[in-house]
């Protein structure tokens, strides 16, 4: 899995004197951290915006992607004159840890054994993901972020920065997430996960050492995963019950309908650039993330006294991270006393939405971080 | 910002709401209570520099204040004021809103108890305009300042202010300060005991403490 580093952006070797230490007790040291920035970060270093990514993503926000050729995964929103405006913002996007587009994740080699860590990396967790990436910030020299935000597991980042680091988080957009992973969402994972497993080419997470890769699995993960990203409206209305290239039922298990077709592709194609072991961990982390837990299960404890700006987005049709988990977080903030914010969307294109041409999202990003920058003194 | 934007960016404001802007000190902790656009807000954030917050329920409104840089979260003033803190803001305001909630003395005792003072403002039901329309036509009044007919209406608890007295005295607040709204254009000190407001002010702001 090991992929040239001209390829995965800039890299940085961290953590060889004070390594990792991560949630499970366990330590990384050292690790790498792969990472994209675009625009400039001004004299007095408060232009910095990170931005977390999700479960899928990687740290080409707004770059054509190395492996699939296709544009950054949130170009609508990031670049020159967009709404994170990189002309005016310094912005930051790393891989998380547990990834496999260059940051230290069960693909890379376990310098112990010098084979690649399959299953014998330790469990990650967002909070691990965070921490990584503060050691991150230290040796970019950026002591405070002018803004944090992302979507779905991004947003779990987010939450988890404001909670962990409330003085390095002058504003924060979590968008699309929870502050704990939900029974359902666990479940949904669960299947992927087993899905992954179940593929004999899986080898007890050995793959790699074998020259093969677990394919089947990991497309099938994706095939559940993405169910759960659209909408039951936006699925009728896009696919319906329409045939896929033929005009009648071939009275057998080919892929007869459009959407069987759609799903597929979204599997066939993602295999190509994530790992399947990756795919295990960073699911993991995310079933593991309970900001409240940290904190005697009172989610205003995480937040008590903080001085963030927060605004927190959600979108109607997100049956993933619905409305209601997100206006949980609003109302822990305001408990908390916080300067918070909360704008729902109106869309029929469920959890997606986040990371689609929303001009509803792109306003409310730019009035947020507008707000923020003009506060900080940013021109 | 410079003083002479200040006074044009106050003339624009609403002449109750203007009369608001006046009674709040700068750099105060505020949150106003069914914001709407976030006209208020936004000049009590850019011209007194206050730490703003609103809390409104229309969606779309919300969305709106967002994108012009405002703190607004969506919410019902009938049910979510019970997770703010007690006593975390300075000034707490529920301008032309409490005739719209359900339960007015419950909302009434949540500001006095999440703001150390608060301002609340209401068309007065007792304007004589009302009163007459009511006795000459004998039907629910529909006049420019409740411009709704009685069975398609926002406000469900309209009251005169001497009805509000009554609510503020039950409610155990104390007046600080009381304004009549003259001609929805001017407003005026009050005294608000007197017979003469409730049957001439077509509105009315008070700001109160808890006693």
């Amino acid at each position: 899995m090991k992929a040239p580093a001209e390829n995965r952006g800039q890299v940085l070797e961290l953590g060889a004197e004070n390594p990792l230490v991560l949630d499970s007790g366990k330590r990384l040291s050292p690790f790498t951290i792969a990472y994209m920035t675009y625009g400039t970060l001004n004299a007095a270093r408060s232009n910095a915006v990170l931005i977390c990514h999700a479960l899928s993503g990687d740290q080409f926000v707004a770059s054509t992607h190395p492996v699939t050729g296709k544009p950054g995964w949130w170009s609508y929103a990031v670049g020159p004159g967009k709404p994170i405006d990189t002309n005016r913002f310094y912005v930051i996007c790393a891989n998380v840890v547990g990834g496999c587009m260059g940051t230290t994740g069960p693909g890379e080699i376990d310098p112990a054994t010098g084979e690649p860590y399959g299953l014998g990396f330790p469990i990650v967790t967002v909070g691990d993901m965070v921490r990584a990436q503060a050691m991150l910030l230290d040796a970019l020299g950026i002591e405070q972020l002018l803004c944090a935000l992302g979507g779905s597991m991004g947003g779990m980042q987010v939450l988890q920065w404001a909670a962990s680091y409330p003085d390095r988080v002058y504003s924060a957009m979590p968008i699309a997430t929870a502050a704990r992973h939900s029974a359902q969402n666990i479940a949904f994972h669960e299947v992927g996960r087993q899905a992954i497993m179940a593929d004999p080419d899986w080898k007890a997470g050995d793959y790699a050492l074998a020259g093969v890769k677990p394919s089947k699995g990991l497309a099938v993960a994706r095939m559940a995963a993405h169910i759960t990203y659209l909408s039951e409206a936006a699925l009728q209305r896009k696919f319906g019950r329409e045939l896929h290239d033929r005009n009648a039922l071939s009275f057998g298990f080919d892929a007869d309908f459009q959407i069987e077709s759609y799903l597929r592709h979204q599997g066939m194609t993602f295999v190509d650039r994530f790992d399947a072991n990756s795919y295990l961990y960073i699911t993991r982390a995310m079933d593991y993330f309970d900001l409240a837990g940290d904190y005697g299960g009172v989610l205003a404890e995480a937040f008590r006294g903080t001085k963030t700006r927060f605004c927190l987005v959600s979108f109607t049709s997100d049956w993933l991270f619905p409305t209601s988990e997100n206006k949980r977080i609003a109302h822990a903030l305001n408990a908390a006393g916080a300067n918070v914010s909360f704008v729902e969307i109106v869309s029929d294109r469920g959890h997606d939405a986040f990371l689609l041409e929303e001009p509803e999202l792109f306003d409310t990003m730019r009035g947020f971080l507008g707000a923020a920058a003009s506060v900080k003194g940013i021109a | 910002m410079n003083r002479a934007d200040r006074i044009i960016a106050a003339s624009s404001l609403r002449p109750d709401l203007a009369a608001i802007a006046e009674m709040i000190p700068p750099d105060a902790r505020v949150l106003d209570i069914g914001c709407g656009d976030g006209s208020l807000l936004e000049y009590l954030v850019r011209a007194k520099n206050v730490d703003g917050r609103g809390l409104e329920l229309s969606q779309q409104n919300v969305n709106h204040c967002v994108a012009r840089g405002l703190s607004v979260v969506q919410g019902d003033a009938d049910t979510d004021l019970s997770e703010y803190p007690s006593g975390v803001f300075d000034i707490v305001i529920l301008s032309q809103t409490i005739q719209a909630t359900r339960r007015p003395s419950h909302v009434l005792h949540e500001l006095l108890r999440i703001g150390k003072r608060t301002i609340v403002s209401f068309p007065n039901f007792g304007h004589w305009r009302i009163r007459l329309s009511l006795l000459v036509a004998g039907r629910m009044p529909v006049t420019k300042t409740l411009g709704h007919v009685w069975h398609d209406t926002p406000n469900i608890h309209l009251c005169t202010i001497n009805d509000f007295l009554v609510l503020a005295h039950e409610t155990g607040a104390h007046i600080e300060q009381a304004l009549a709204l003259i001609d929805n254009q001017r407003t005026r000190k009050m005294d608000p005991a007197a017979w003469g407001p409730n049957l001439m002010a077509e509105g009315a702001i008070f700001m109160l403490a808890k006693a």
